[in-house]
């Protein structure tokens, strides 16, 4: 695991100084003409690989089926929402937000959990994904309370404590807003990552793989497979709340409840699944596929594709468009040749290939 | 009173759709266990196609005989081309997946479900009449009301039932009870139920399984291809969209009637049309889905075996 560990922390160190030196941009902009603002994307690519290291401790190391994260990636957003913004009297503020999003969310998780964790594996896939369904519509529904397909806003940025140097200067072009937030979302990623490299290497961690790959047998070892189980989940929901709350203050506003619908939560499992279900590092790498071809791919291959045309484009000739069959035909692909991912867990790996 | 009995007239005739695409998850699941999450946007695809032959056959100016003749021909084409592209996908896909574990052929089959979206929502881009010249492909399409949309109680009678409803009930639950007898009394009706029962011992009988369940998808797809023309007919809006909600309304009520059970589908699929049609009057239309997802999730929870369905220990 030492390649590893310098790897990460190679990462790491480039990501800390990326904001500073963003090297990227200024090629990309000689190439193009406009500038990516990677920095930017960066900041969505963190909290995407949050979201989906919420979905990996569900999925992959539970083995919980889950079609609904986004459910839970809405509370965190809306209750954010409901405790910062100017419309309640609420207003805890960004830090405040932080703790109260995943508290609600993981709670949401053991409310749903705690009936329906017994159920057979694709029960569960449709009881999750029907939750899904029932808070996007409630979210919408409820207009005097989420402000329906306005979404709640303006969510305001972290504040910084007083002894930082610079935190009291005036922020005319939301570069120090905008720092914040990074490093705010890199911070807690990077947190999660190390917590999940121990998780791994932990009691609950080992006793949620041995569930994953024999209920019965662990049981009879003496494992308690509803109550570990439960555990995940509601812990999985609790990292999406958080996930949620991230997003919310980064765009400034909770967005409609359309934005956390059924496919926002298959975008996400297609993260894990592209990467590597159960895998750390394979999460990571979903994240930054799965975003960087939304944000980043995408709109340039768009651009260069229209550049030849009269600009009225057509629907096939915007890329993103076709976003759906690239998702889908790589979900058909991965699970045919390469169950296992892009880049898998070691131990995962060996068990699939054992017939070999 | 009236307005009960009206919802129920509505509910009804919404759930014959509704159990003609629920049949569709619950005979493929009743042999591979399988949530044919594709399933609904087969349904879409085929609806798509429905407009498109109607816009060919210029059929919006058509007098009623040739409408009648026409609606025969579209819905053997959809009927057709369901079956046929559902086999396909079973061959090509989720075959290759039979040993594989569980999650496997259900991602998979998530996947063929955004592949087949995404190509509704070009082909409603057709540069066509009917798609409304093409430009905006993400837009609901109009599907044109060829049936008679008269109240055939009289112009002034309160409640309220069109040939449109006659034709959609009648012509659905034909089709039903054509494969009730199928299954019931055919030799590959016969194979089925001994596949769904199980597999192994199917196999050691003589049975060519794979082909059992190729026709199982291709009886399942034809039955989406029909659904999607009476959708088509009886709603007069498709979307590219339409695919997955109706597919999770089918299959909640497949789930309800006892999934792997054909008559529990065609029950499932009534209750769901009738509680649709009540949420829609009593609660109203935009809690819809909560309200469906919600008895969804209540079904699970409670009674995961449905109405019909026997009480089975999950195969260990």
């Amino acid at each position: 695991m030492r390649r590893g560990f310098g790897l990460g922390i190679a990462a790491l160190a480039v990501l800390l100084l990326y904001p500073i030196f963003p090297v990227l941009d200024i090629g990309v902009e000689a190439a193009v003409g406009v500038p990516p603002r990677l920095d930017r994307q960066l900041v969505s690519i963190f909290i995407f690989a949050i979201l989906a290291l919420a979905l990996n401790l569900q999925v992959g190391y539970a083995g919980l089926l889950q079609l609904g994260i986004a459910a839970f990636f809405a509370i965190g957003a809306f209750t954010t929402g409901v405790l910062t913004v100017e419309k309640y009297p609420f207003q805890i503020g960004f830090w405040g937000a932080i703790l109260a999003a995943p508290l609600c969310a993981g709670l949401a998780g053991l409310a749903l959990g705690a009936p329906t964790i017994r159920l057979r594996g694709d029960y569960l896939a449709i009881v999750t994904l029907g939750f899904g369904e029932v808070v996007r519509v409630v979210l919408l529904n409820l207009e005097n309370i989420t402000d329906g397909p306005r979404g709640l806003n303006p969510i305001p940025a972290p504040w910084l404590p007083a002894w930082l140097p610079g935190a009291d200067a005036v922020d005319v072009t939301g570069r120090r807003q905008f720092l914040t937030m990074y490093y705010v979302a890199l911070g807690l990623l990077a947190l999660l990552v190390v917590v999940f490299h121990t998780l791994e290497r932990s009691r609950l961690g080992r006793s949620l793989v041995a569930l994953r790959e024999d209920e019965l047998v662990s049981a009879c070892m003496g494992l308690s497979p509803s109550r570990t189980k439960l555990v995940a989940f509601a812990g999985g929901a609790a990292i999406a709340g958080l996930a949620g709350a991230l997003y919310a203050t980064n765009l400034t506003t909770t967005a409609e409840p359309n934005t956390y619908d059924f496919n926002t939560s298959i975008m996400v499992l297609c993260c894990l699944i592209i990467g590597g279900l159960g895998s750390l590092r394979g999460a990571l790498l979903g994240a930054l596929v799965l975003v960087g071809f939304d944000n980043v791919v995408s709109p340039l291959v768009t651009r260069l594709i229209q550049r030849g045309s009269d600009g009225s484009g057509g629907v096939l000739l915007t890329f993103s468009n076709w976003r759906w069959i690239i998702f889908g035909t790589a979900l058909v692909l991965m699970m045919r040749f390469r169950p296992e991912g892009l880049w898998p867990s070691s131990r995962l790996k060996r068990e699939l290939h054992q017939h070999e | 009173m009236i307005t009960i009995i009206q919802q129920l007239v509505i509910g009804l005739t919404n759930g014959m759709v509704f159990a003609l695409i629920a049949l569709g998850y619950t005979m493929v699941y009743g042999i591979l266990e399988l949530i044919n999450f594709a399933h609904g946007d087969l349904f879409m695809l085929a609806s798509f196609l429905a407009l498109t032959l109607v816009g060919v056959m210029d059929l919006q100016s058509a007098g009623p005989a040739s409408i009648a003749g026409a609606l025969v021909l579209i819905v053997a084409l959809c009927a057709v081309f369901a079956a046929t592209l559902n086999w396909t996908v079973d061959r090509v896909v989720y075959r290759p997946l039979r040993n594989a574990p569980k999650l496997a052929p259900l991602v998979s089959a998530i996947g063929v479900s955004f592949v087949f979206m995404n190509l509704g929502l070009f082909w409603g881009g057709l540069p066509m009449d009917v798609f409304g010249g093409g430009a905006a492909a993400a837009a609901p399409k109009a599907f044109p009301d060829l049936v008679s949309n008269e109240n055939l109680l009289g112009i002034d009678a309160a409640l309220r039932i069109t040939l449109k409803d006659v034709v959609a009930f009648a012509s659905s639950f034909a089709v039903m009870a054509a494969l009730y007898l199928f299954v019931r009394h055919s030799r590959l009706g016969k194979a089925m139920r001994a596949t769904a029962q199980n597999p192994t011992a199917a196999r050691l009988m003589g049975i060519d399984v794979d082909r059992v369940v190729g026709a199982t998808f291709a009886i399942g797809g034809a039955l989406a291809g029909f659904a999607a023309v009476v959708y088509g007919l009886y709603f007069n809006t498709i979307h590219y969209q339409i695919g997955y909600q109706n597919g999770l309304y089918a299959f909640t009520a497949a789930v309800l009637g006892g999934i792997g059970n054909i008559l529990g589908a065609v029950l499932g699929g009534l209750v769901i049309g009738v509680v649709r049609a009540f949420s829609d009057q009593y609660v109203g239309a935009q809690w819809q889905p909560a309200v469906l997802f919600g008895v969804l999730i209540l079904i699970l929870v409670f009674r995961p075996s449905g109405i019909l369905g026997a009480n089975v220990r999950e195969k260990v």
